[in-house]
């Protein structure tokens, strides 16, 4: 297969950001993508030794496997979902999403008193 | 005049073309409810009993195989997008070739994960223990109503009657918890039943217990984003290919709009499998 698409014309640049985003320039996102590919993998194989690793208590457990999901999720947001440079509305749709499930998780906690005991199936 | 302006060149006030504000807001609700089915799993868990929430109920390794497939089709997802960007037209057929690829091995590992449920049964026995494992064969002539006919599974029996406290406890293990030392100790036999044993009998399905109805919610719910991105990359990697040669920055965009869309599916991996799998 041609990397070339035999009827490709020249490419009409509409962004901005793709001018200033030569071929060459890519090849060092490339690489930064890479990089983040081979955290992820090493983050996932830390998350599962971690869960084998007696803390004693099970909170701590749950603790540290969520520190490491969130560093992965940060890698996953930040670099190819581009979160680390994005336009201010993208950070205050965010901004307004992280409000309402922050918001959420409080309101759980606050019926956590009033669950009806017996309900959960097991 | 164009209907829609700012498909392809970002829009003065905001910075960026409609679909990416789009795809953000839509990520926005994706966010709420996930989270609110993350928070439905807290809440049930953290209600749940002592000793009966399931712990080591899923395979660990094929779940983290699926998390690195997972992860592999976001980096292949990047990289046709940044092959759009390089005008590689064959390197963006291949990563998101193999996308599609990743997509569909995902998908084919939760159906046997799915289908290892779907033959685990717990039965309920006569005398009041319970005997716990997967499907092996059964008699044609097998009815539980009837009473008639044979159940082999290969598994193990418990004994939860007249115990309390610790002794309760251990005993549960082999059930709930088996990355326990006691649940890890369980030998599985196969066990032939005849229908008069047997007082009732469940599959492992989504209504067995809240366990693996929050389980087959959670990850079925994935599943179908999993299905649905892996659709629509598979338009833009053939049928909607054709708007390379076309309309190329526009054609670029579809990709990094579809391709966050699959950075977000990752996203909520990265949390469903420790969540699920391993705490």
């Amino acid at each position: 297969m041609s990397d070339q698409h035999p009827d490709k014309p020249t490419v009409t640049t509409a962004s901005p950001a793709s001018e200033a985003h030569p071929a060459d320039h890519f090849s060092h996102h490339v690489r930064r993508y890479l990089f983040v590919f081979y955290a992820l993998l090493f983050g996932t194989i830390i998350t599962v030794a971690a869960s084998y690793i007696p803390f004693g208590n099970r909170a701590i457990n749950i603790g540290v496997a969520l520190f490491i999901a969130s560093g992965k999720a940060f890698l996953v947001a930040g670099y190819f979902m581009h979160l680390i440079s994005e336009r201010k509305m993208i950070y205050g749709i965010l901004l307004f999403t992280a409000f309402f499930v922050i918001g959420l998780m409080f309101l759980i906690l606050l019926s956590y008193g009033d669950f009806p005991l017996n309900t959960v199936r097991h | 005049m164009e209907i829609l302006p700012y498909i392809v060149e970002p829009r003065q006030d905001t910075g960026l073309y409609n679909a990416k504000v789009g795809i953000w807001l839509f990520l926005a609700s994706e966010v709420m409810l996930f989270g609110a089915l993350f928070s439905t799993y807290i809440l049930l868990r953290v209600g749940s009993p002592e000793g009966y929430w399931p712990h080591g109920w899923l395979n660990i390794p094929i779940g983290t195989a699926n998390t690195i497939v997972l992860i592999t089709s976001s980096i292949t997802t990047v990289m046709a997008w940044a092959s759009c960007k390089m005008n590689q037209y064959g390197r963006f057929k291949f990563f998101h070739a193999c996308t599609i690829l990743l997509a569909l091995t995902f998908v084919g590992i939760k159906s046997y994960e799915y289908h290892d449920k779907f033959m685990h049964y717990s039965i309920k026995l006569a005398d009041g223990t319970i005997a716990d494992g997967h499907f092996v064969e059964k008699s044609k002539d097998f009815d539980l109503e009837k009473k008639t006919g044979d159940f082999t599974i290969h598994g193990h029996v418990v004994d939860l009657r007249n115990k309390q406290g610790e002794e309760l406890q251990n005993e549960l293990k082999k059930i709930y918890d088996l990355r326990s030392p006691e649940g890890r100790a369980v030998k599985l036999e196969e066990l032939k039943f005849e229908a008069s044993q047997i007082a009732s009998m469940e599959r492992y399905g989504p209504w067995h217990n809240t366990y693996l109805a929050i389980y087959f919610t959670l990850t079925g719910l994935h599943a179908l984003h999993v299905i649905g991105g892996a659709i629509v990359i598979g338009f833009l990697w053939g049928p909607g290919s054709r708007m390379w040669k076309t309309e190329h920055e526009r054609f670029t965009n579809r990709i990094e709009v579809s391709g966050l869309f699959w950075h977000f599916v990752d996203l909520v991996w990265i949390f469903l499998f420790p969540v699920l799998y391993l705490l």
